[in-house]
């Protein structure tokens, strides 16, 4: 029986000719990363546990990015821990403010992350770089700790989920629109324990951003990881920034897939997830006119350069509706720098936007647009469970960049369309 | 085996309901204890009793990957949690912590908020004391078992390295 890609990248990583889903198996990790929240647990528990080393110091990434820059004492206090940590073992990969940037979107920037790799990472979101053609899921803490000790991890060989794309994105529908798609067709278990294998004609149209924000969502279908084939994108993408050999996998032609799932890229519209659950999507134009006080445009699924470049389109020339806070937040010093040079801060800026340093900040709650009771946004983010974004009932719909922008404007939820006549 | 008051919650009891993340600067599980489960159960903390009992519907723990989870629930005197399933990281980091779980949609279908349950966690039997009812959770494969008799996942790589 034929392997799929991601099986094939765990046989590999376990030393095994071939495994299959349900396989109990041992993989060597290229890769372990944790974040400000969760390596202070990991460390706890590697120090309790009285482990003294870590398997390679160059292998290890800690990205302080989720409260920083450090919104209270406490928070310092998780920074300094791991940074104390860091230091410790001589890992070398670690991203502080004014280097760091929100990990999912830094890993594959700095070229941490390739092809072929097997990374674990104490987030749930470390199943971005599945968009490489790498085996990436989210662990918790103690996985991680483990990882350091030993760079080995115990899996379940995961079952997949065939996701057929076809055809091509219409103008301002882009990756998340197809993410919400799906995510909304299966549920949020949908893929529970599964890997969500993205094949078809219609991957070759999708940008490398629009492949990070579709594989980063795939936990919000409980996937344990979301994959799309190397094509010369990818390859683009890595050349000059990723220097280990990349291990290309291709899905056997007999694979076995417990469900199949088509989506002709070009019949999606404009989508968002309206409170509380990541599925329950709606088309924009069921939604027109539900009226937002913020808008967040960043994180770990669009705070790419092509989500700044989306949502500057829109505000070019427009202002943000009064009543409305927007706030902008490009994921990497990278992305924001570009952002400078290419004039799209200015526009930001001009159209009355806020304009932040990199932090997960409000997609968790966390700071930077926390909201009160009775309050909305529309944000680029991927929860919108009761209270991640501050009072639990205030309430948080996710939508890609271009609406975001446009609903920023509009003062309620818009599609670029919708702002002709009026805007 | 653990005999306690059962807490019930529905579908997709997420991770940010469990320990919202405005708490996760907590230094201690004592203090993450303390806000378990507030957004959806402003009562639960000041309520739960040692040896109690969680019980949730399909797809318990999903959303982020916060260790803090688990490490709250165990910590507010909870006994285990049983769901009709779990998403995938909450079952890893329960495991990998010593916090039992069990998977039995019969039992979560049958169980109402505030029966007295008893859990055999070396059997995996649930038996309702308030109906007399008796359901038999999913067994875990054997090596899970062996982390869970260590106490967790590092205990068990230590042991087996010394081993």
């Amino acid at each position: 029986m034929g392997m799929t890609m991601t099986q094939k990248i765990l046989a590999r990583h376990a030393g095994l000719p071939s495994v299959k889903a349900g396989d109990l198996i041992e993989a060597k990790l290229d890769l372990v990363l944790g974040n400000d929240i969760t390596t202070p647990v990991a460390v706890a528990a590697f120090d309790q546990a009285g482990l003294t080393r870590v398997f390679d110091p160059e292998k290890i990434a800690i990205v302080l990015d989720h409260y920083t820059p450090c919104k209270d004492i406490k928070s310092a206090q998780l920074c300094a821990t791991a940074r104390s940590f860091a230091q410790r073992f001589g890992i070398t990969h670690l991203y502080d403010v004014g280097a760091a940037g929100i990990e999912h979107a830094l890993l594959p920037e700095k070229g941490l992350v390739g092809p072929g790799d097997c990374v674990i990472g104490a987030d749930s979101h470390t199943c971005t770089y599945g968009a490489l053609g790498a085996f990436s899921t989210g662990v918790g803490s103690t996985d991680m700790a483990a990882g350091m000790a030993i760079g080995e991890n115990w899996f379940k060989v995961p079952a997949a989920i065939k996701v057929i794309l076809t055809g091509k994105l219409r103008p301002y529908v882009s990756g998340k629109d197809v993410i919400l798609h799906l995510i909304g067709k299966i549920g949020v278990d949908g893929a529970l324990y599964q890997s969500l294998e993205f094949t078809g004609p219609g991957v070759a149209a999708l940008s490398m951003d629009d492949r990070f924000t579709i594989a980063n969502m795939a936990i919000e279908a409980g996937a344990k990881n979301g994959i799309f084939p190397v094509d010369d994108q990818t390859m683009t993408y890595v050349k000059d920034r990723f220097f280990r050999p990349c291990a290309v996998y291709e899905a056997d032609p007999d694979a076995e897939y417990i469900r199949e799932v088509t989506i002709d890229l070009s019949s999606l519209e404009p989508t968002v997830s309206l409170p509380h659950l990541p599925s329950n999507t709606k088309t924009v134009s069921n939604v027109k006119g539900l009226p937002i006080q913020q808008a967040v445009i960043g994180s770990c699924t669009n705070g790419r350069i092509s989500d700044m470049r989306a949502a500057a389109a829109i505000f070019k020339g427009r202002k943000v509706h009064n009543g409305v806070r927007c706030i902008v937040i490009p994921a990497t010093q990278e992305v924001y720098l570009q952002c400078v040079r290419e004039g799209l801060t200015e526009i930001f800026l001009e159209a009355g936007c806020a304009f932040s340093t990199p932090t997960c900040g409000p997609c968790l709650g966390g700071h930077m647009g926390v909201m009160c009771e009775g309050e909305r946004s529309i944000s680029t983010t991927n929860r919108n469970f009761v209270g991640r974004m501050g009072h639990i009932k205030s309430e948080v719909v996710l939508a890609s960049p271009a609406i975001a922008a446009a609903s920023a404007v509009a003062g309620s939820i818009a599609s670029p369309d919708d702002l002709k006549e009026v805007y | 085996m653990v005999t306690g008051k059962v807490f019930k919650y529905g579908d997709n009891v997420d991770t940010d309901v469990i320990i919202p993340a405005r708490y996760l600067n907590a230094p201690s599980p004592a203090e993450l204890a303390t806000h378990c489960m507030e957004d959806i159960d402003a009562e639960y903390a000041s309520q739960v009793k040692k040896g109690d009992i969680m019980v949730g519907g399909w797809n318990f723990g999903c959303g982020s990957s916060r260790e803090h989870a688990p490490i709250a629930i165990q910590a507010s005197g909870a006994a285990c949690v049983i769901a009709a399933s779990f998403a995938r990281i909450f079952y890893r980091n329960a495991i990998n912590i010593g916090f039992p779980i069990l998977e039995c949609p019969e039992a979560v279908a049958a169980i109402q908020k505030g029966d007295t349950v008893q859990v055999d966690f070396s059997t995996g039997v649930i038996t309702n004391h308030t109906t007399g009812k008796i359901f038999q959770a999913t067994a875990f494969p054997g090596f899970i078992n062996e982390i869970i008799a260590h106490g967790g996942l590092l205990p068990y790589l230590k042991a087996r390295q010394e081993r």
